[in-house]
């Protein structure tokens, strides 16, 4: 990828990475025979493979079994509108090296903001200190990733200004007041981030790759005989600014106010154990946090995880197959390689009901003696790279929707959610339910709002009775925690019943 | 960077602004450096250092506001920065509310130091902090034969930040905190589960160490074979770990965001009740050698101690300069400082004793709180109580209601806050709260 100067007219700068100018020392730098793209990155960097080697050398002197830097350069835009006006704008700038040295299990890490060859040293020297052992490092040959495309972008977010967006935010403000009278007040956000990582190991992988991401999200607040309720309605995916486009802007404003209105109407259920039908697309947080996290295989490793003697057992129906997947196209969870410069793949999870990959990084590939899934994720250089999903989803099934709602005489049916939770060992997840409906003789009834449902994992996974054969993607901003590190991720579901999960309400 | 260097670094960025069209402009510098370890079943699993430098710029020009932050701290990079934020922000709707604080609301000097720095940490060899870690760890290490996997940690940090505003607030800070932490996973019939005890002080000399890993163990022995039990309006405890998860949503709805954006249902009750008689809550900054402790908050307001809420009245929101503005209402802070709960009599095991069939609720899992309503619904873990014993542990259940009722029903406060942490809360009882269970 070739960048070049940009005008100012965005927020934050892309030429405060110093990139501009290339040092002559580096252009007449003799190295191995790269791509241009893989200079171009080591330009923007302002390293050359001779300095990435003298800074693996140095993380590998105390004996380290493996070590590799992760360079970074991310960019973060954010333009928000309050009271009918885009009248603020915040940006972010992120630089730096994050220097992991592996001896076994063990992991030593350091990070520089200063990307000076003495900086870098000093960090590798520190990250090596996990090993205690004369180190012997023989020069290896360098083998360029040559990555694929799985978010092509075609204008990206450095040649999209703060004026290109405020016209999507103003358009979101005044559709969403066109359509209902209720409505008080309108806060709407877009907020896109590029990146450039550069990656190289000693084994003498050498990876690079252009992220963008963009989020637009809005929030509708609208008042009724003296009550107040709000929806947030967000899209996202990685690509440039031809994300922002009329439709995305109707769409996000219909499912505000319709959402919105709704909430009006809602009531609690009744607290206590039923069946749930969980609508398709944005109930793939049920994968997200029943079994995700648990197939993590971290935590298998460390035997914390429920799931930890259940490879190669039946966990579920038959007609139930799980895969984490990095490659879809311009997916919010995608990777063209991940955070230890391995290429991402669609991993199936659980096929026809069978458990038969955990989620693996380096270090769980290598305790379990499998190839590398692709999901080592890291938050950003600050942080170490753990086994993170991307995009979770379930194959269709032999149901169809109408059938599944049709078989629940006293139960819920969900739609739309704000967070989840799951304890990893105990197997406890929650979700919270921001809509649905009661379902009562087979039909969907009154709307719900507000709850927390709460299950067992791997008690849930064997307890999807029901799939449909209308599995789709969320497209909402979805953001997985763990560890403190925050990674965005998608999921995607078809319509399934839950033979039994604890649903919160009354219990009057 | 040293103070100086850092005020140095404001001073130039702020009359760069100045001189390239900002009416105002506010910089701070911040620089954090960290240490953690973990050890997991006796061996170092993972050493990590950090450190990092930000400057963040905040932005009014020709009525309009934006603000940015960057680790890229050349001068020359600076500038250019500074320069091509302002542009940038010319392209920006007008927002009259926005402008510096009044600087009669400001911090003016002379306060008592807060005690909130250990310079003392720094020296703290990493062989010893590995030596501290690798105690607790065994603390808890063998002593049962249930236990899969034990992981202890130690981790410190030592921040320092200046901020500079040009409308004359000048204000430098420096922090320390050390923290330890073990978890313990047991096997049991029905999973793997776990459970947790951590430390944390300001000055390493104070921090226990001793005794977290003691505790995870007992924790989550504690809870093995946990049983649903039938859903139903129980008394509630919350124990004090978990109970500033329960006020979050309080605090959030005292915000002037919240206010301003209708997601507060506080909103406009000020001098009207929203609590039982046994709630009395403080915000106190002015407590000597607290992790909320300070002299000024992120905007330069001076730090003042103001009641939030009365035996159940409220009395003060948070609101910051701007939110201030837009509600009419005179600024207090945008943040909290140390949270202070007053206590009541009783300790935890005396608070249980009182009760005839009751949930100790020891953990949260997931759920959340619509701000505009008060509804809530959050996951729980805990025990079973009748007849003021602690009969089983339960979990795979739900809480219910709305947070107005719920601090009404409020009945007492314990006597037990956790030291360490800003939020002093104790545990609390509350009659009658909605689970869903079996």
């Amino acid at each position: 990828m070739n960048y070049r100067r940009r005008d100012f007219i965005k927020i934050g700068s892309l030429t405060i990475a110093g990139s501009i100018m290339i040092p002559p020392f580096l252009k007449s730098c003799k190295g191995p025979q790269l791509s241009n793209n893989a200079e171009s990155y080591l330009n923007h960097f302002e390293v050359t493979v001779n300095q990435l080697q003298d800074v693996i050398r140095a993380a590998m002197g105390k004996g380290a079994d493996y070590a590799d830097l992760f360079f970074e350069h991310t960019l973060e835009n954010y333009a928000s509108l309050e009271d009918g006006k885009v009248n603020r704008a915040y940006s972010n700038v992120d630089f730096g090296v994050g220097i992991r040295v592996l001896k076994g299990e063990q992991t030593g890490f350091a990070f520089s903001e200063d990307l000076s060859v003495d900086a870098m040293i000093k960090a590798a020297n520190t990250a090596a200190s996990i090993a205690d052992s004369p180190g012997n490092v023989l020069p290896v040959n360098i083998s360029e990733f040559l990555k694929p495309d799985y978010y092509p972008v075609k204008t990206s977010w450095e040649d999209t200004s703060v004026k290109d967006k405020v016209p999507y935010l103003q358009k979101v403000n005044d559709r969403i007041f066109e359509l209902d009278k209720n409505v008080t007040k309108v806060n709407a956000t877009i907020g896109d981030t590029t990146s450039y990582i550069l990656f190289f190991s000693s084994e003498g992988r050498l990876a690079w790759d252009y992220r963008p991401m963009v989020f637009m999200y809005v929030t509708c607040i609208m008042e009724k005989d003296g009550r107040v309720e709000n929806y947030t309605a967000s899209r996202s995916s990685r690509s440039g600014s031809e994300f922002l486009t009329a439709g995305l802007v109707e769409a996000l404003s219909a499912e505000a106010v319709e959402k919105t209105s709704i909430l009006f109407e809602a009531v609690k259920p009744k607290a206590g154990e039923m069946e749930v039908v969980m609508s398709a697309g944005e109930s793939g947080i049920l994968l997200h946090e029943a079994i995700g996290h648990a197939f993590e295989a971290d935590f298998n490793r460390k035997k914390t995880s429920i799931f930890s003697d259940k490879m190669g057992k039946k966990v579920a129906e038959p007609f139930i197959s799980i895969y984490d997947d990095g490659t879809l196209v311009s997916n919010r969870g995608s990777l063209n390689v991940d955070d230890e410069g391995n290429p991402t793949e669609r991993t199936p999870l659980v096929k026809d009901g069978i458990l038969t990959s955990y989620i693996h990084d380096r270090i769980s590939a290598g305790f379990y003696k499998v190839k590398p899934t692709g999901n080592g994720r890291r938050q950003d250089f600050r942080n170490v790279p753990l086994p993170r999903m991307r995009c979770t989803t379930m194959e269709n099934g032999p149901h169809t929707r109408e059938e599944i709602i049709a078989s629940v005489k006293n139960g819920i049916f969900v739609d739309t959610f704000s967070n989840g939770q799951v304890n990893i060992g105990a197997g406890d997840f929650t979700f919270f339910v921001k809509s649905g409906n009661l379902i009562e003789n087979g039909k969907l009834t009154r709307p719900i709002k507000d709850i927390n449902i709460i299950g067992n994992g791997p008690q849930a996974l064997a307890d999807i009775v029901m799939a449909a054969n209308d599995s789709r993607l969320s497209d909402s901003t979805w953001t997985c925690g763990k560890a403190g590190q925050g990674v965005p991720v998608s999921m995607g579901l078809p319509t399934v019943k839950i033979k039994k999960l604890t649903v919160g309400g009354t219990n009057a | 960077m040293n103070t100086k260097e850092k005020y140095s670094l404001a001073n130039l960025v702020i009359d760069h602004a100045l001189k390239n069209g900002a009416q105002q402009v506010s910089v701070s510098v911040d620089e954090s450096r960290s240490n953690e370890i973990e050890i997991r079943d006796r061996q170092i699993d993972k050493l990590t250092e950090s450190n990092r430098n930000s400057l963040t710029i905040r932005l009014y020009v020709d009525k309009k506001y934006s603000a940015h932050t960057t680790n890229r701290l050349r001068k020359e990079d600076l500038l250019k920065f500074t320069s091509e934020a302002i542009a940038a922000t010319r392209f920006l709707a007008e927002d009259e509310y926005r402008s510096l604080p009044d600087p009669e609301l400001y911090y003016k000097g002379g306060g008592k130091d807060p005690g909130i720095f250990d310079p003392s940490l720094e020296s703290v060899e990493p062989a010893k902090k590995i030596d501290i870690a690798s105690r607790i760890l065994d603390e808890a290490w063998g002593k049962d034969e249930r236990i899969i996997t034990v992981s202890s940690y130690y981790s410190d940090s030592i921040s320092s930040g200046v901020l500079v505003t040009s409308n004359g607030f000048k204000g430098d800070m420096a922090m320390t905190g050390v923290s330890l932490y073990v978890t313990v996973s047991v096997k049991s019939d029905e999973g793997r589960p776990s459970d947790y005890w951590f430390e944390n002080a300001i000055f390493f000399d104070k921090l226990v160490k001793s005794g977290v890993g003691t505790k995870a163990l007992e924790r989550v022995l504690r809870k093995t074979g946990p049983r649903k039990i039938k859903s139903g309006s129980y008394p509630m405890i919350v124990e004090n770990l978990t109970a500033s998860t329960l006020l979050s949503p309080l605090f959030d709805a005292l915000q002037g965001y919240s206010i301003y954006q209708k997601q507060s249902f506080l909103a406009g009750r000020e001098g009207k009740p929203v609590a039982s008689e046994a709630m009395t809550v403080d915000d106190d900054p002015t407590l000597p050698s607290e992790p909320g402790s300070r002299l000024f908050d992120s905007e330069g307001l001076a730090a003042v101690k103001r009641p939030i809420v009365e035996k159940g009245i409220l009395r003060n929101f948070y609101i910051d300069t701007y939110y201030g503005k837009k509600l009419g209402m005179k600024p207090t802070s945008g943040s909290s400082s140390n949270v202070i709960f007053k206590r009541g009599d009783k300790d935890l095991p005396g608070l249980i004793s009182t009760l005839k069939k009751g949930i100790l609720v020891t953990g949260f899992n997931g759920g959340n709180c619509n701000g505009s309503t008060g509804d809530f619904s959050y996951g729980i873990e805990g025990f079973y109580i009748e007849n003021g014993k602690i009969i089983h542990p339960v979990n795979e259940m739900n809480i219910t209601g709305n947070m107005n009722d719920l601090w009404l029903r409020l009945a007492e406060a314990g006597n037990d806050y956790l030291e360490g942490t800003s939020l002093k809360v104790p545990s609390l009882l509350i009659d009658k709260v909605d689970f869903s269970g079996m």
